[in-house]
């Protein structure tokens, strides 16, 4: 172990401990009950926090640094460049770079717009360009997941290196990670850092992301979960063809096993329905015998293509005899009720039927007609192609709208292995405005709560208790939003009306308090060791809007089908406009309250109708919550890098 | 890999020869439409001279059956070896396609 490593345990192993100490005296002695609407909160935000320690101190309990592959390089590579509206010119640019990579590959754009001058552009420089197939016309395209599926099956390389259209390889990308497939057979996926060229050392939309492409992939790297972040990464084909195959078997077995039952019940009650034509009520009776048979022996394991097989073609001489038997019906049905607009053609010697006259007829109750409808509904969902999607087969996975998380995790839990390599070998482009910024933190917000709603890695087969604790650090990561609604209104609420959320800030607080809040700063530091995170601590807070409506649209989406609207992010410069204030209004009343609060609360001091400690710990919690909200006005007033290299220059 | 188209009265029947993997599923798929193009949508894929097949293989199979079921046919698996049919087992795919134990056997049932 090395030093550092024993360093970062003894103050992981030490924050805990001080937080627990903190949040036990919190919990059990000094809640004030008589404001128990901020007290609660208060408590639950803080307790909130302390579980956020305790997952960051089990992240870096491990932390993996790695120096690179002992294997050589091996194996086919295919390159994918992945685009939807970006400019040609800057796809261009990255799929140059990538055909310039040292390690033999071929080199394909996947142009997700269709768009005829960047295939044009591709074939010029002699290089692939996938489109969707005829396969993907009215069905869910899935974004970047839909896209990167498409290309998997025109293609063959046994690896893919996966490249955002704004992303430049470094030629030898390839050389430095290949090796790791090569080390270990298990091996699926090796993710390094993204890295922005188009962001200054100031950098106010926090764009640059250290302490997650450093410390945090390297210590999921530690419990073998490193993340798959979407570019940047290679992957092992044959790890994503194995999840697409175990995928639609699942699917399958699932969608099968639904519409038996569902057939079940709907040729029940069509059966009970048609007592009156014992024809069609024996019909529907022996489907129904059918199918129960159908669902029994699939669930005793026979294979279920050749069980839909047969049920297919039952179902298919029942409709066939069921329509005939109908006509006949009809027939008698028309000479009976001479209300219907029916007509006799003398001439022909037939019944002729208007079309008003049909729809009425499928529409009554006593129509047979709707029974052999629904029998030829039953029929299409019984197939074994997965009719509503492109592909039967999707090896990235499409839950969610971050492709990559999902992917990783499903790979995960089947046993595969993932490495974090740490050194930068692309370099690409971050958003340069701050709606465009928002926009993506709130994607990959959602993104993940996504998968926290519909595969929560608490509860998933195959995951280690290590990789479960990652993928939930994450999510956990989220809820911060709520947090921070508390502890900015807590301090504003007692310096403007008094109102104590503790019995009382006393020795006591202090003693338990300082300690856990000092060597939780230190932890922090000897983790970062040096890397700039002020700018991640400050939107972590700073960006609490943007959380909550990752939660509450994601859980809107998942639990009642509510659609997320999908943003592709811009990354060629700026949006044009005036300042996006109405983005941002809840930041800006939360600093214009924390400045209200600040001067009252000064005020009611020198008045002698304050406390002077609780104000003064007050004034410090909100002079630090007002330095992190400060960055929002930075970000309003950013031009974006171009601008502020110009501002730079006049001023020298 | 090579691969061996036969038709027959009732079936035809693919028969892919050494490793079926990346490389080699664009062909087999290719072979798989050919057939259903021409009219012969109950397709058997014989396995026996199969070493073995990756998810890549197994994809294409996978494609095939959505083809031959869509066209009206069906296709089934036949003479699998015990390294195949392990590789079968380990992606649950047995769930889903039944391996013959004869090419004959295959469309035995109609």
């Amino acid at each position: 172990m090395t030093r550092r490593l024993i360093l970062i345990r003894v103050f992981a192993v030490l924050a805990v401990l001080t937080g627990v100490n903190y949040l036990t005296w919190r919990w059990m002695e000094s809640l004030n009950w008589d404001a128990w609407w901020i007290a609660v909160p208060l408590v639950i935000a803080e307790t909130y926090s302390l579980i956020d320690t305790f997952l960051f101190a089990t992240t870096m309990w491990r932390a993996k640094e790695r120096s690179g592959p002992e294997s050589p390089p091996t194996g086919t590579v295919d390159v994918f460049i992945t685009t939807y509206n970006e400019p040609v010119a800057m796809v261009m640019a990255t799929a140059r770079a990538a055909k310039n990579i040292a390690y033999p590959h071929e080199t394909f754009v996947l142009d997700d717009g269709d768009r005829p001058e960047m295939a044009a552009a591709a074939r010029a420089e002699g290089l692939g360009y996938i489109t969707r197939s005829a396969d993907w016309t009215d069905k869910p395209r899935h974004a970047k997941a839909g896209n990167l599926n498409n290309a998997l099956f025109e293609t063959d390389g046994e690896f893919l290196l996966i490249l955002d259209a704004d992303q430049i390889p470094d030629p030898l990308i390839l050389h430095r990670t290949l090796g790791y497939f090569a080390d270990e057979e298990r091996v699926a996926l090796v993710q390094t850092p993204q890295w922005f060229i188009n962001v200054d050392e100031a950098d106010p939309l926090g764009s640059q992301a250290p302490l997650f492409y450093g410390p945090i992939q390297q210590g999921k790297d530690g419990w073998n979960a490193a993340f798959f972040c979407g570019s940047n990464a290679v992957l092992r084909r044959e790890a994503l063809m194995q999840l697409g195959i175990v995928g639609y078997v699942r699917e399958l077995e699932d969608s099968t096993r639904r519409t038996l039952r569902a057939a079940e019940r709907l040729l029940a009650r069509e059966a009970g329905r048609h007592r009156a034509m014992p024809e069609l009520h024996k019909e529907l009776t022996r489907l129904r015998e059918e199918v129960t048979g159908a669902r029994f022996v699939v669930s005793a394991g026979e294979p279920i293509a050749d069980v839909t097989h047969q049920l297919r073609t039952q179902i298919d001489a029942a409709s066939r005899r069921l329509v005939k038997n109908d006509m006949d019906l009809m027939a008698e049905d028309l000479a009976a009720i001479h209300a219907m607009p029916v007509q006799r053609d003398a001439e022909r010697d037939v019944v002729v039927v208007d079309e008003v006259g049909l729809d009425a007829l499928t529409t009554r109750e006593l129509s047979p007609l709707a029974a052999v409808k629904s029998v030829g509904a039953l029929v299409d969902a019984l197939r074994v192609d997965r009719p509503g999607e492109a592909q039967p087969i999707q090896p990235l996975a499409t839950i969610s709208v971050t492709e990559d998380m999902a992917t990783a995790m499903q790979l995960h839990s089947m046993g595969w292995r993932s490495a974090y390599h740490h050194e930068i070998l692309a370099r690409g482009l971050a958003p340069e405005d701050l709606q465009t910024m928002l926009k993506q933190r709130l994607r990959w917000a959602q993104g993940t709560m996504q998968v926290f709603l519909r595969d929560n890695p608490m509860a998933k087969r195959g995951l280690s208790a290590g990789q479960r604790l990652m993928y939930f650090g994450t999510m956990w990561s989220y809820l911060a939003g709520f947090a921070a609604i508390v502890y900015l209104s807590a301090p504003i609420i007692y310096l403007m009306f008094g109102v104590m959320p503790v019995t009382a800030w006393s020795g006591d607080f202090f003693a338990r308090f300082l300690p856990y809040f000092l060597i939780n700063q230190l932890f922090f530091l000897i983790v970062s060791r040096g890397i700039r995170t002020w700018r991640g601590q400050q939107y972590s807070l700073a960006l609490f809007p943007v959380w909550i409506r990752a939660c509450t649209s994601s859980f809107a989406n998942v639990v009642f089908k509510k659609p997320l609207s999908f943003v592709v992010t811009r990354k060629d410069g700026r949006v044009g406009g005036s300042l996006p204030l109405r983005e941002v209004w809840p930041q800006l009343t939360a600093i214009a309250l924390l400045i209200i609060a600040l001067i009252t609360g000064v005020v009611r001091v020198l008045m002698g109708t304050a406390d002077g400690t609780g104000t003064l710990v007050n004034i410090v919690w909100v002079a630090y919550s007002l330095a992190a909200l400060s960055v929002v006005i930075q970000a309003l007033r950013y031009k974006g890098p171009a601008a502020h290299a110009e501002e730079a220059e006049g001023a020298s | 890999m090579n691969l061996n188209v036969t038709t027959h009265t009732r079936h035809a029947v693919v028969r892919p020869e050494g490793r079926l993997t990346a490389s080699g599923a664009p062909r087999l798929k290719q072979a798989i439409k050919k057939l259903i193009d021409e009219g012969s949508p109950r397709i058997v894929v014989d396995l026996a001279q199969t070493e073995f097949i990756d998810s890549s293989g197994l994809g294409a199979l996978i494609g095939g059956l959505k083809a031959a079921r869509l066209a009206e046919g069906d296709l089934r698996l036949a003479a699998a070896s015990e390294s195949v049919k392990s590789i079968l087992r380990l992606t649950s795919l047995d769930r889903v396609l039944r391996d013959h134990p004869t090419v004959e056997a295959a469309f035995g049932d109609g």
